[in-house]
């Protein structure tokens, strides 16, 4: 048991810390989410100088051998600053198919392109109709020739209009929801027949909805088996979540800190509020939830490698618990401030959007809690 | 950061299940805290590990701790729970013993240390009175000097099992023109046959007598009672209070009681199907996991900082407040689990022999009397309001 970060990652914490804070305040982030492109390539830039893009990647792929636990600590950093780039989409997801399941030439055709900066992923898995469920799938890809051609509508793409390629869940064989049946595709963006609409998201990110109009594959777009793709997508879902929950806990966190500060500012009735109790119990249950995610974060991150039943309980476990602080700090860190914690202009209100959202990636509390009941 | 054992402290859980399997007393098996148990009983493991040197793990070795890692007693709680056995006391072990050896001089440790490591000789906790509960510092009763002894009177209450207690440690007031109320406090160690102690047994919501008033009325103690200095007493008992918090976050018996609760739940019918598989209360149960597992990871990690040196803080009152939230949640859902049979008085129903239709199953005997004693939980040891106050203070800083 040992819950010491080792030197490097406590060198990549501090690293990305700095970076988050001289970079990243939340008037420039402001600026930036409201203009065009709504990112910073020269942010993703730096994260690739750091080393932070090839972070999950042995060394013979061309990265630096980290895994999960990093992922955490930078997920984290992130957190605190609102982070917009897309990390976990590129890094985390299309990173985690390629590691667990790419040949040796798609790890060479790809890892490079991530590892440097110059190739940013999306991941397509969500449809209108499916909810949250990985199988539930509508968008075909049929056999043709040695490749593909996928047909079909994905939903909600965070990350994609900024994404040089998608990764894309599509139904080789089988009927909708069956377990198999489901593959997994990288697609150029600028390919044939791929049509996206962008849009902004509440919490200051960007997506597209994602058309896929006769759009052809070669043979070598196929990520793994071909109708053997949903555990494989589980576990790469899982793996975005922890990244998520560690995002969360650094969200939390600031939220609370601004809360119990603008507290002991903010004057009524002669006293700063903070003075009072009720008040003082309500941000030490903020705080009390935000130690509990940090646990229960922990725990997902340092099961993902464990079987299947283990890894997907503890994962939910954080999914749903992370679900209700992130809720129950976000709302009481609004009721708190009062009417300034309505206005835009405060960026508490960015905190409580981004925890806000972060409840329907990947399945929300009800889907979580239904996924741990299951596996009882 | 891994959550893995060591081959060494997988030897060691080897070596406590083995012990504990072979020494627990059969008859108590699986008995938790139960109104029927006698005094003998409470003592029983106490004895048994007070023999082996294991009694007080988290003593310092030279006062006849094992020197285990915090890593080591937390296998050794969880190898407990496992069989869900009576532990020792903690007002001898968790409570008055850490401050004699933190704060007491040489004859009191000699005194007093080797019969809380045996168990011989029974502590009880003299800390609220009817008027200074949450306040404990408004406390009353006093202790005035007279020659080589204080006189001491006032009335304490919820003093848990002082009909069998020997001794006793008292907060008593010494200075009553202290500026502050926290400051003209002594901690003063009380022979519980001294003329003019009378304790009186308080009947409480389950129909246990857990508790009492205890009253003191001209008792004569000796000044070699008081421990460390006079007026000083405030900062011994933060002191026992922080050491009694670290412990109460009962996970390993909380993971013991979700397994007990899903066995029932599987026994238990709704619409002719197992109770487990009823979403409504299957998703309870699961929240309850999801709790508890959080619960786990966080006092790990508040070992581990133990491990790495540092102190039960103010963190520990984190522990209390969700581990006894959790404790009280999980006897709501046992009682709901057992449906009709969680309501007759089982503890007034006399046993006359096997002739007699049995009344329910067997796992509902203790469901309704569990929940009414655990709402104490949230109460004791510094209310969970006073455990948000010291958060409010110590970390919100407030």
């Amino acid at each position: 048991m040992d819950f010491n970060f080792t030197e490097e990652q406590a060198m990549v914490r501090d690293g990305l810390s700095r970076l988050v804070r001289e970079q990243y305040d939340w008037e420039t982030r402001r600026r930036v989410v409201e203009g065009e492109p709504g990112w910073r390539p020269e942010i993703w830039a730096q994260l690739a100088e750091l080393g932070l893009l090839g972070m999950p990647f042995s060394e013979a792929d061309g990265g630096f051998g980290g895994g999960a636990i990093e992922a955490m600590i930078a997920m984290e950093e992130f957190g605190k600053g609102l982070v917009v780039e897309p990390f976990v989409p590129t890094v985390v997801c299309a990173g985690g198919f390629l590691k667990h399941a790419g040949t040796a030439a798609q790890k060479a055709e790809h890892i490079g392109g991530i590892v440097d900066g110059s190739r940013v992923y999306a991941f397509a898995y969500a449809e209108p109709r499916g909810r949250y469920d990985y199988a539930d799938i509508q968008t075909t890809a049929k056999k043709d020739g040695s490749g593909y051609v996928l047909n079909g509508h994905k939903a909600v793409v965070v990350g994609a209009p900024w994404a040089t390629h998608l990764i894309v869940t599509a139904r080789t064989s089988g009927e909708q929801r069956d377990r198999n049946g489901v593959s997994v595709f990288v697609v150029e963006k600028a390919a044939d027949g791929l049509i996206t609409r962008d849009y902004p998201t509440i919490d200051g990110r960007r997506a597209s909805e994602v058309y896929l109009e006769n759009v052809s594959v070669p043979a070598d777009a196929l990520i793994g088996e071909e109708g053997g793709g949903l555990p494989l997508i589980e576990r790469v879902a899982d793996e975005a979540i922890a990244a998520l929950c560690a995002e969360a806990c650094g969200a939390m966190k600031v939220a609370h800190q601004m809360t119990v500060e603008y507290s002991r500012q903010r004057k009524q009735f002669g006293v700063p509020i903070g003075s009072f109790q009720v008040l003082q119990h309500r941000m030490v249950d903020m705080f009390t939830e935000y130690e509990q995610s940090v646990s229960l974060t922990y725990l997902a991150t340092l099961k993902l490698d464990a079987p299947e039943k283990e890894r997907k309980r503890a994962v939910s476990s954080a999914k749903v618990r992370i679900g209700q602080a992130a809720r129950f700090i976000g709302q009481e860190a609004i009721q708190i401030h009062g009417g300034m914690g309505m206005t835009d202009e405060l960026a508490i209100g960015g905190y409580f959007k981004r925890l806000t959202i972060f409840n329907s990636e990947f399945g929300d509390i009800d889907h979580h809690m239904r996924r741990h009941i299951a596996l009882a | 950061m891994n959550l893995e054992f060591t081959a060494e402290e997988l030897a060691f859980r080897d070596e406590v299940r083995a012990f504990i399997s072979e020494n627990y007393p059969a008859h108590l098996a699986d008995f938790g805290m139960r109104e029927d148990m006698s005094p003998e009983d409470m003592v029983a493991w106490h004895k048994i590990l007070g023999k082996k040197g294991w009694s007080v793990p988290a003593w310092p070795k030279e006062y006849g701790g094992t020197g285990w890692t915090p890593t080591q007693r937390y296998i050794w709680s969880e190898e407990n729970a496992r069989i869900n056995s009576f532990m020792p006391l903690p007002f001898g072990v968790s409570m008055v013993g850490p401050v004699i050896y933190t704060f007491g001089n040489q004859a009191q440790k000699d005194q007093h240390l080797p019969g809380i490591r045996s168990g011989e000789v029974w502590w009880c906790q003299g800390y609220s009175e009817p008027g200074a509960g949450s306040d404990l510092a408004s406390l009353k009763t006093t202790a005035v000097r007279d020659g080589d002894h204080y006189i001491i009177n006032g009335q304490k209450t919820w003093t848990t099992l002082a009909q069998y207690a020997d001794w006793g440690f008292f907060l008593c007031r010494t200075d009553p023109g202290a500026a502050k109320p926290q400051e003209g406090i002594s901690f003063i160690l009380i022979d519980m046959k001294s003329p003019g102690v009378e304790v009186r047994p308080i009947k409480l919501i389950d129909g246990g007598h857990e508790v009492n008033e205890t009253w003191l009325t001209d008792v004569r103690v000796p000044v070699e009672n008081l421990v460390g200095e006079e007026n000083k007493g405030w900062t011994y008992a933060k002191f026992l209070l922080a050491h009694e918090r670290s412990g109460i976050a009962g996970v390993a018996r909380s993971k013991r009681g979700v397994e007990k609760l899903r066995e029932i739940a599987g026994m238990e019918l709704l619409d002719g199907k197992p109770l487990i598989d009823d979403f409504d209360f299957a998703r309870k149960v699961s929240q309850l996991e999801i709790d508890l597992a959080a619960l786990e990871i966080t006092e790990l990690r508040t070992l581990a900082g133990e491990q790495a040196g540092k102190g039960p803080g103010p963190e520990s009152s984190i522990l209390k407040i969700k581990g006894t939230e959790i404790q009280q949640r999980l006897t709501e859902l046992t009682l709901e689990a057992v449906g009709n049979y969680g309501t007759p008085q089982y503890g007034n129903i006399a046993e006359n022999g096997s002739n007699q239709y049995p009344i329910g199953p067997e796992y509902a005997r203790h469901a309704a009397s569990t929940y009414l004693n655990m709402r104490k939980t949230s109460i004791y040891g510094g209310s969970n309001e006073i455990q948000r106050n010291i958060i409010t203070k110590m970390i919100l800083g407030l």
